[in-house]
């Protein structure tokens, strides 16, 4: 019988807390590192994970730890509601997913600085340092919390994807919510107990989060969802100092520092600055310059019918499909998969041409492809397949529109000048299957429809992908 | 004095893991970035601990009660979820049972012909 208090005794010994939260940090980074190379990347995952299961464990030995009914229930409604969401998203809403994900964790981020003031009844007795930094975690996770709920519900399409701007005053208004933030947390961290001030604080942020994404258009996204995904993670860490937790402080900086990272790699391959993102408005203009350009080229787009499309693609020796949205949406991967079976067995070349932010997300198509199991190698980057592009027959594009708009190229007045563009005018001729004229989700016009060598095939991409190979069958 | 060093301490260790965020995802190939976003968002749930640590202390009124429950869920639905997610989109890529590439030249039609052949006979 006096084995069992010797052991917890043991268990809650100090020192063997703070190995099991080394354990739990220091697994982080080689999880961290899988992730970063694909054929270690699932292995990375579970260990961060692993690392993660330590350190609520070290949490929960915690001497002080108590009050086990409100933290059992929380963990099962955090658990009834992220496992099912988590196991039956589709892969094609895995960005707003991840926008949603991110969200929760800058609202867990608020919450807890506010019920640390609130227990504290306004960092009494605590060191400035404490209040400074559960301040700042309290203002960055709230922002995080509203604007990844923003950037779910413009992917979602609950919001309109274009960009909801107030104008010119939209500086102005963001940088007065930020100063008004900034001026509570200083008034409460010099000694003012009100929580009417740190409440005041949370809406100055919380509202500085709807103001800062609300005028990004849907096609910068994912760069913001990165970029509020590092702003999560330095709240973490700054919870973590203010809690004199090591475990939150280095898993929280490690996200924010590789989140950085992220997002400055996803802004470069989209050719767009993050202050450029920030100040918002991409793809607002473009719809207006987009509606004048519709009227001088109307009518010279030729469209093409699936029987067509299937001879054409039939004869070439060379094609290159290159998906986007369309695809995602349309849940059109294991047609496309099919189609490509059909054209090899006929000996057609087919790679796909994969631009870096297809899709919503960068890799998504990948992710994409993947599960419907096109062999990792027929997959082509930017740059490995745009000199492929000249000597290829017919490129087939289903669903994807700005990232092959040559406009980036040409014009110098288009909203994505300068964006690397998958080069699919190069080829012999083009194939482009879409719903329907509408520009794509940055709301600018694509000159590629009105190039006498495409041919638009107009219908939902899967029911349009699987027609042609139904009519390659026949041939 | 103490407090002070105490800060230091954390600071020291915030730099540090600072460096290593940086170092680790210095180069990481376009496909992977939704991953890694994803499972790096799952990694900041870890903020569940500051929930965990705070409702064990004692003095927390009811409204504190009910936000750090709140607080408590989310960052279980911000762990469990991301991890779930980001091994799910993961498990995609797992199916690649080719074991050749390396040996032939990078941009050879020939070899590309070839494996595209070898793709039709399976």
């Amino acid at each position: 019988m006096s084995g069992l208090p010797l052991a917890s005794s043991f268990l809650q010994n100090e020192n063997f807390l703070d190995v099991l939260y080394i354990i739990a940090f220091s697994l982080f980074i080689p999880g961290l590192r899988g992730l970063s190379g694909p054929t270690t990347a699932v292995r990375g995952n579970r260990i961060a994970a692993v690392s993660m299961v330590i350190a609520v464990i070290a949490t929960l030995l915690q001497p002080s730890e108590g009050n086990w009914g409100l933290i059992a229930l929380g963990i099962a409604l955090g658990a009834a509601v992220g496992v099912p969401a988590a196991r039956q998203v589709k892969m094609t809403a895995m960005p707003q997913m991840v926008a949603l994900f991110n969200g929760v964790g800058g609202g867990a981020v608020f919450l807890i600085s506010w019920s640390e003031f609130r227990l504290t009844d306004g960092y009494t007795g605590t060191a400035t340092y404490v209040a400074i930094f559960s301040l700042f975690a309290a203002i960055v996770g709230s922002v995080s919390f509203w604007g990844s709920n923003i950037a779910f519900g413009k992917l979602q399409e609950i919001l309109p994807g274009r960009p909801i701007t107030l104008g010119a005053g939209q500086q102005v208004v963001n940088l007065v919510l930020l100063t008004l933030a900034v001026a509570a947390a200083v008034d409460i961290a010099s000694g003012d107990h009100s929580q009417g001030i740190f409440i005041g604080m949370l809406v100055c942020a919380a509202l500085l989060g709807n103001a800062v994404v609300l005028p990004i258009g849907g096609a910068d996204m994912p760069v913001v969802i990165s970029m509020l995904n590092a702003f999560t993670g330095l709240s973490a860490a700054a919870t973590g100092i203010a809690l004199n937790n090591p475990a939150l402080i280095v898993a929280g900086m490690i996200v924010g520092a590789s989140g950085s990272i992220l997002t400055n790699l996803m802004a470069v391959a989209m050719n767009r600055s993050i202050p450029a993102i920030v100040a918002g408005g991409f793809g607002g203009g473009g719809a207006i310059e987009g509606a004048s350009g519709a009227g001088e080229h109307a009518g010279s787009v030729k469209s093409t019918s699936a029987a067509d499309a299937a001879i054409q693609l039939a004869y070439a020796s060379r094609v290159v499909i290159v998906p986007g949205y369309g695809m995602a949406v349309a849940q059109a991967q294991h047609a496309v998969r099919e189609l490509t079976k059909e054209l090899e067995a006929r000996g057609v070349e087919v790679s796909y041409a994969i631009h870096p932010v297809a899709g919503r997300m960068p890799g998504h198509m990948n992710v994409l492809l993947a599960e419907a199991d096109v062999p990792y190698d027929q997959l082509k980057e930017m740059d490995e397949a745009n000199p492929e592009f000249q000597r290829t027959d017919v490129s087939l594009v289903i669903g994807a529109n700005d990232v092959t708009n040559p406009a980036a190229k040409n014009n110098q007045s288009s909203p994505i000048y300068g964006m690397p563009i998958l080069e699919v005018s190069d080829s012999h001729s083009v194939i482009v299957i879409k719903r329907s004229m509408n520009p794509g989700f940055a709301g600018i016009e694509n000159e590629l429809y009105y190039d006498p060598k495409t041919a638009m095939l107009f219908g939902d991409a899967k029911s349009a992908v699987s027609e042609i190979a139904a009519e390659l069958t026949q041939l | 004095m103490i407090l002070a060093s105490v800060l230091t301490t954390n600071l020291a260790i915030l730099v540090l893991a600072g460096f290593i965020g940086f170092v680790v995802i210095s180069k990481v190939p376009n496909t992977l970035h939704t991953p890694l976003m994803s499972g790096t968002n799952a990694i900041h749930g870890i903020v569940l601990l500051g929930g965990l640590l705070i409702v064990g202390l004692s003095g927390n009124d009811a409204f504190n009660k009910v936000i750090l429950v709140i607080a408590i869920a989310f960052g279980t639905i911000n762990i469990i979820g991301g991890f779930l997610v980001t091994d799910r989109m993961l498990e995609m890529f797992k199916s690649k049972p080719k074991p050749s590439g390396g040996a032939s030249p990078p941009q050879g039609d020939g070899s590309k012909a070839g494996e595209a052949d070898k793709e039709k006979v399976s």
